[in-house]
This record gives structure tokens, C-alpha cells and sequence, in this order.
């Protein structure tokens, strides 16, 4: 984990789990990402998704920076890096509220990160809940015709 | 009318368990009024300078009977007996109590109703054309549209957290009825080279403390790329827009500070990409919807007996003079129901006059009401020969006034008396307007008239496009009202200037009397309107009129 952080726990489908050591190195620029190999990266929700673009083959992980519930650009973000053809792990990390959690998984996300404090403010039952309410949506309908 | 489906009824009954479950959370304790606030606000809850206040929308201003009775229902059951039509096509209720509002949203679902994102920094309620499907201008109902629109845009994942709120309107009329340029995306239906209908797309728009009319983006969007497109532009937004200063994030000042020719470039290169995603082409998603909205079976009815009772009835004629237009139909009409009557409250409607409305709709308007962004009620279809037995019920129900189009048809925002943002009062500011020029007995030589009025710079009364716009400002702890000349909501759209230094609260109705008989002076006859009579002769013989010592000086 990068070093300053006080994350720790992650939500994998409904789930909390401990983050495990995992090395995810913050980049700051597209330059940054030309060198990275074959390292999960964290970023920040201001990257430009093209950027990346010519390395996301390589990249096992990438962590999206959340740094308020209410800014969405990691939402589009995400989106973006899929439709890039991204197949590797994306995760929302930071300030993501439960209520957001069927949101980032719609929008290409795999797993959030938050706070241990968060996590203890909103326990695992609220993402439990949270998690069965991807399914009901409009989007897909219109989208791909689901039902 | 567009019915709800079983998915639409189950998508709306979970979010009311889910709002159901959160307010008992707030209620024992275990969610802090901050975290609960975004909750509350995705569900339409605001907390006011009283109260909590219910936002509903009422999508593309379309209700039948039965929705028009339920809103009775809930203002009688859990508010204080009315409830107030907003500029945005929505009803809000200003008194509901915590506990209460699960309820109010599970009788909202009866109908097919909600209160989602009618607040928050998401995609609001679609407005349209309050005559859509009966003006006779019209290229095509716009409602299917916009009803595509709100199901792509509830609970879209993506942009629930938008940099601001995100406001969209769509006409299907090239005389445009729903200021389609003041929001940040404004539709206007439209045929291209070969006669087929699309649309034309412009971003931008916007009234608040920096007003813009929107910037046409894309002349011509086949049918089919509706909703690709409009995702591209929420994309851009989303990931551009300033989220540094909440009055720079709208849309209008991304557009402004990049400039409409980068924002295009990148809408149109993401395009193609958004739009491989979607399977559906959204042409034949509207073809789905369209049947929902098929037209009512007209029918003739002989016109003998009207045209004796207008000839007999001054009131009626009055009436229809002011309140009801041409519809596509020959032998139908177009009624607006006033919901201003002298010295009332602009937009508020009892529960009693709700269902006196629900039963004039059903019995005689094909079981239609609209609400339109002037705060008005509309019967959109309703036969020439039934106007003088319409006009009856409307006027035992106190809902006859004619005065639509008139000095005293005021938009004007809730203001001091409920907004906690508000600088000043609004609603009393047009009571005193309305009974003061009633009692001149002028309104109808004044004629056409937009009075809008805002109680702070955030322009919910849309005073910039008021032919007089009216904005109340605070000024070291006492009101202060500026006035706007030369604004225009219509397809001309045009922004109001400012005329000169504000007026009291005292200062104000006067000044605007002198404004009025300066007008009445200067036009040419009784055809030219108050917004004609301005653009030929400009600001000066209205400036000399509000303010005459500045005049004299000046000579
Ligand atoms: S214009 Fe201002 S006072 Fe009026 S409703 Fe909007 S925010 Fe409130």
C-alpha cells in the first residue's frame, strides 16, 4: 500500500476483507506509467484515461482515488478505462459510501477500499444490502435489453 | 400517459424500502443528519427554513385523474392541505414531517410517482412543452423522448455525483414553451434534409448568478444517437467540470471557459465509442414508449351552443380570450387553469382544487392535466363545445381567473416565506403586484406580461428571462429589489439587462406603475407588447420612468 494511507479494509462482492499487502504504486502522470511494468498502480481521478492506455495491458491493478463521496469523476474514470479494453482489477479506494457501492460495480469497479473508521460507521450488513441492488436497473435495460 | 411497467414498479418500491430503512436509521440515532443528508436529498428531501420540504416529480408535466387525487391525498394526509407548483414541472410539499415521508413516497408509487433525483448533482426531472401533443405547431409529441430520458437517467451509475445538478428540457415546437435554452442541455425536435425528425442539441444554457443561453452543439442528432450522445456530453462534464467553487460547476461555465468548439471536439470523439455500448439503438427504445403517449379519440361536437354562450357571457369570453388557445384539433381548445389568483400564492394549489381539477380533466379533458413551468394547471384537450361548462367549475372552484399571459401571471420562487437560501421575499412581492394592478383595472390593456420574480441571485423565478424580471437582494439587512428589462424565455431567448439601482420593498410596486404607464405612452397601439414596444425604442423611456429624479438631473 502506498505510504501516508489509513485504508485497510476492502468490499469484494459484499464482503469485507482486510487489504492484504498489496503494492500499489501511485502514479502521478502518463510518463509515470510508461516505466511501471508489471505493478498495480494507484491514481488519481484527474488522469487522463488515453494515457494510460498503452500500458494498461500490462497492469495488473489499478486503484482509483476517491477523495470525497461526492466526486464522480472516479465513476467515469473507470468506465472509461474498460471501455479501453481494461480486463485487469479496478478498485474505487477512499471516501465510497455504501450506498455507492451498486454504482461502482456498474461502472466497471471490482472492489472498494475504505477506512477502517468508515468501515466501522458502516458495517459490512449496510454493503451486504447494497450489493443485492445491482442487479434492478435501468441502464442495463436500455443498454444491452436485460430484463 | 405513460404507465408504469413491473419494472419501473419495482424500482420505485425499493427505493422507497431502501429511503424507508434510512429514515428509521435517522430517526433511532444511528445516522448523523450528515450522512443522512445525501441520502434524504437522493429521495427529493430537502430541510428548509421551517420544515422539511417534499420535492415531486412530475415528469414532463404530464398527470391524469388519478396521480392529480393522489397529490390531494398527500397534501391532506401529511402536509397542510396544498401543495405548491414549482417552475420545474415538480409539486413541492412544504410541511411534511420526517416520519412521514416513507409514506408519502409509497402513495406517490401507487400512481407511478416519485420523489427521485429531484435534488443533488444529478440528472433533475425532464421538462417539456406543457401543450405537448396538443399545439398545433408541433413537429412531434416530445414526451417519448423524454420519458426515455428519465428511465436512462434514474439512478444512473455514473452521474449520481455530478460536479452540480444537471437540468435537461426538450420541445416539440419550433415556438418554444419550455425555455429549452436556459438548461444544461436544451432539445429542440427538428427535421433534417430529409424530412425526418431529430434533434437539436445545445449545452450550456442556464439562468442562476451567471445566466447563459445554451450553445447549439449538434444541429442535427438522428433519433437513433439520442442517448449515446447525451452520455458523451454527461462524460465530459463529469470528468471537466470545475469542482472547486460550487457557483463555477455548472455546465454553462465549463462551456464558457473552454469553449464550445473543444467541448464539441470531445463529446464527438467520445461518441463513437459510447456509443458501441449501447445494443439498442435509442430509436427503437422510443418506438417501445411511443404507444404510451398514442393521441386521444377526438370527437366532434356540434359548436352551436358555445358560440351562444360566449356571445351571452362576458366572463367566458374573457376566459377563453386569455386562457385558452388554438389546439392541433379544430374543434378542441387548449385551457390553462390559473393558479394565480389576486393576491394569492403563484403555483399553490388546495387539495380541494386538485381534485375539482382531477374531475374537470376526466370528465373533459381526456383524463389529462399538465403543469406548467409558468406554475400554471393545463387541460390539454379539451372540446370547444364543453369550454362554457368547464369554464363554470373552474370559476365555483376559485380557479377561474383570466388572467394567463397577464401582469398578474407571475412566476415567482418561494423566497423568504420557505428557502433557506432566499435574500428577500418573492411571494408576497407578487401578491402586492397582482392586486395593485387589479385594482388599476389595466391588466388587460396592459396585455402580454411576464412578471418573474427570485427571491436571491440563484434565479429559481427565472427573472432574467421576464419581460420585467424582479431579483431580491439583501442589502446591509434590508431588501432590495433590482429590476431587468427586455428578458425573453421564448425561442428568441434573450438574457434582461438591469435597469439601474434597486428598490425597496415600499419603492418597488410604484416604480413599476410608473414603468407600466410609460409603456402604455410609448407604444405604438394596444398590438405592440411591453417586450415589442422595449426592442423597437431600448431601455432609455423605461429607465426615465423608474428612475425620474435621474432624468431630471439629467436635463
Ligand atoms: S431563487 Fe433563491 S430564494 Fe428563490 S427558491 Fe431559488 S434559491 Fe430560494
Amino acid at each position: 500500500m502506498s505510504a501516508g494511507t489509513d485504508l485497510g479494509i476492502v468490499v469484494r462482492d459484499g464482503r469485507f476483507a482486510p487489504a492484504a499487502d498489496e503494492a500499489f504504486v501511485a502514479i502521478e502522470s502518463a510518463e509515470e506509467a510508461a516505466g511501471i511494468g508489471n505493478r498495480a498502480i494507484e491514481v488519481a481521478n484527474a488522469i487522463a484515461a488515453e494515457a494510460l492506455g498503452p500500458h494498461l495491458a500490462s497492469i495488473p491493478a489499478i486503484a482509483i482515488r476517491f477523495p470525497a463521496f461526492n466526486d464522480g469523476r472516479g465513476f467515469s474514470l473507470a468506465r472509461q478505462l474498460r471501455r479501453l479494453g481494461y480486463k485487469g482489477t479496478l478498485r474505487a479506494r477512499g471516501h465510497v459510501l455504501a450506498d455507492q457501492y451498486p454504482m461502482a460495480l456498474r461502472c466497471g469497479f471490482d472492489e472498494v477500499e475504505i477506512t477502517e473508521a468508515q468501515a466501522a460507521r458502516q458495517p459490512e450488513n449496510q454493503w451486504v444490502d447494497a450489493y443485492q441492488r445491482i442487479r434492478h436497473n435501468y441502464q442495463d435495460r436500455l443498454k444491452y435489453g436485460a430484463a | 400517459m405513460y404507465t408504469y411497467n413491473e419494472f419501473d414498479e419495482a424500482f420505485v418500491r425499493s427505493r422507497v424500502a431502501q429511503f424507508r430503512g434510512q429514515v428509521e436509521k435517522r430517526l433511532d440515532g444511528s445516522l448523523t443528519e450528515d450522512e443522512f443528508r445525501p441520502l434524504r436529498l437522493m429521495n427529493g428531501l430537502y430541510l428548509q427554513l421551517h420544515a422539511y420540504m417534499l420535492r415531486v416529480a412530475i415528469p414532463y408535466g404530464t398527470l391524469d385523474s388519478r396521480k392529480m387525487r393522489q397529490l390531494a391525498h398527500i397534501a391532506e394526509t401529511w402536509d397542510r392541505g396544498y401543495g405548491h407548483f414549482t417552475t420545474r414541472q415538480n409539486i413541492q410539499y412544504n410541511w411534511p414531517k420526517l416520519k412521514d415521508v416513507p409514506d408519502m413516497l409509497d402513495a406517490l408509487a401507487d400512481v407511478g410517482m416519485h420523489a427521485i433525483q429531484t435534488s443533488g448533482n444529478c440528472i433533475r426531472n425532464v421538462t417539456s412543452d406543457h401543450f405537448a401533443a396538443a399545439a398545433a405547431d408541433e413537429i412531434e409529441d416530445p414526451r417519448p423522448t423524454a420519458e426515455l430520458m428519465r428511465q436512462w437517467s434514474t439512478d444512473h451509475p455514473e452521474f449520481q455525483f455530478l460536479p452540480r445538478k444537471f437540468k435537461i428540457a426538450i420541445t416539440g415546437a419550433p415556438n418554444d414553451r419550455a425555455v429549452v435554452k436556459s438548461h444544461d442541455i436544451g432539445i429542440r425536435m427538428v427535421r433534417g434534409d430529409n424530412g425526418e425528425v431529430g434533434y437539436e442539441i445545445s449545452v450550456g444554457g442556464g439562468l442562476g448568478r451567471s445566466p447563459f443561453v445554451g450553445k447549439v452543439i449538434r444541429e442535427f442528432l438522428p433519433k437513433a444517437d439520442l442517448l449515446p450522445y447525451l452520455e458523451s456530453i454527461m462524460q465530459v462534464y463529469n470528468l471537466s467540470g470545475r469542482r472547486d467553487n460550487k457557483y463555477k460547476a455548472r455546465i454553462k461555465i465549463l462551456v464558457h471557459e473552454t469553449g464550445l468548439d473543444e467541448i464539441r471536439a470531445e463529446v464527438e470523439e467520445l461518441f463513437p465509442q459510447i456509443r458501441e455500448e449501447f445494443t439498442h439503438p435509442s430509436d427503437e427504445l422510443l418506438a417501445a414508449i411511443e404507444p404510451h403517449f398514442a393521441p386521444p379519440a377526438f370527437v366532434e361536437k356540434p359548436l352551436g351552443d358555445y358560440e351562444a354562450a360566449l356571445a351571452a357571457d362576458p366572463l367566458l369570453r374573457s376566459f377563453v380570450e386569455t386562457n385558452v388557445v388554438a389546439h392541433k384539433h379544430p374543434s378542441y381548445a387548449i385551457v390553462t387553469i390559473s393558479l394565480k389568483p389576486v393576491g394569492g400564492t403563484p403555483g399553490d394549489a388546495t387539495a380541494e382544487q386538485m381534485r375539482v381539477m382531477a374531475d374537470i380533466a376526466e370528465r373533459y379533458s381526456h383524463d389529462e392535466l399538465r403543469i406548467s413551468h409558468e406554475q400554471n394547471v393545463i387541460l390539454p384537450h379539451v372540446a370547444k363545445a364543453d369550454l362554457p361548462a368547464v369554464h363554470a367549475a373552474l370559476r365555483d372552484a376559485g380557479l377561474g381567473t383570466a388572467n394567463v399571459g397577464l401582469i398578474s401571471d407571475i412566476i415567482a420562487c418561494p423566497g423568504m416565506d420557505y428557502c433557506a437560501l432566499a435574500t428577500a421575499r418573492s411571494i408576497p412581492i407578487a401578491q402586492e403586484i397582482s392586486t395593485r394592478f387589479n385594482e388599476l383595472k389595466l391588466e388587460h390593456e396592459i396585455g402580454q406580461m411576464k412578471i418573474k420574480i427570485s427571491g436571491c441571485i440563484n434565479a429559481c423565478g427565472h427573472h432574467h428571462v421576464g419581460h420585467i424580471g424582479i431579483l431580491g437582494l439583501d442589502r446591509a439587512g434590508v431588501e432590495n429589489y433590482q429590476i431587468t428589462l427586455g428578458g425573453d424565455g421564448a425561442e428568441t431567448m434573450t438574457l434582461g439587462e438591469r435597469a439601474g439601482p434597486g428598490f425597496s420593498a415600499e419603492e418597488l410596486v410604484p416604480a413599476l406603475e410608473r414603468l407600466i404607464d410609460a409603456y402604455l405612452k410609448v407604444r405604438r397601439d394596444r398590438q405592440e407588447s411591453f417586450l415589442e414596444a422595449y426592442r423597437r425604442l431600448g431601455v432609455a423611456p423605461f429607465k426615465a420612468a423608474l428612475y425620474p429624479d435621474q432624468a431630471k438631473d439629467a436635463a
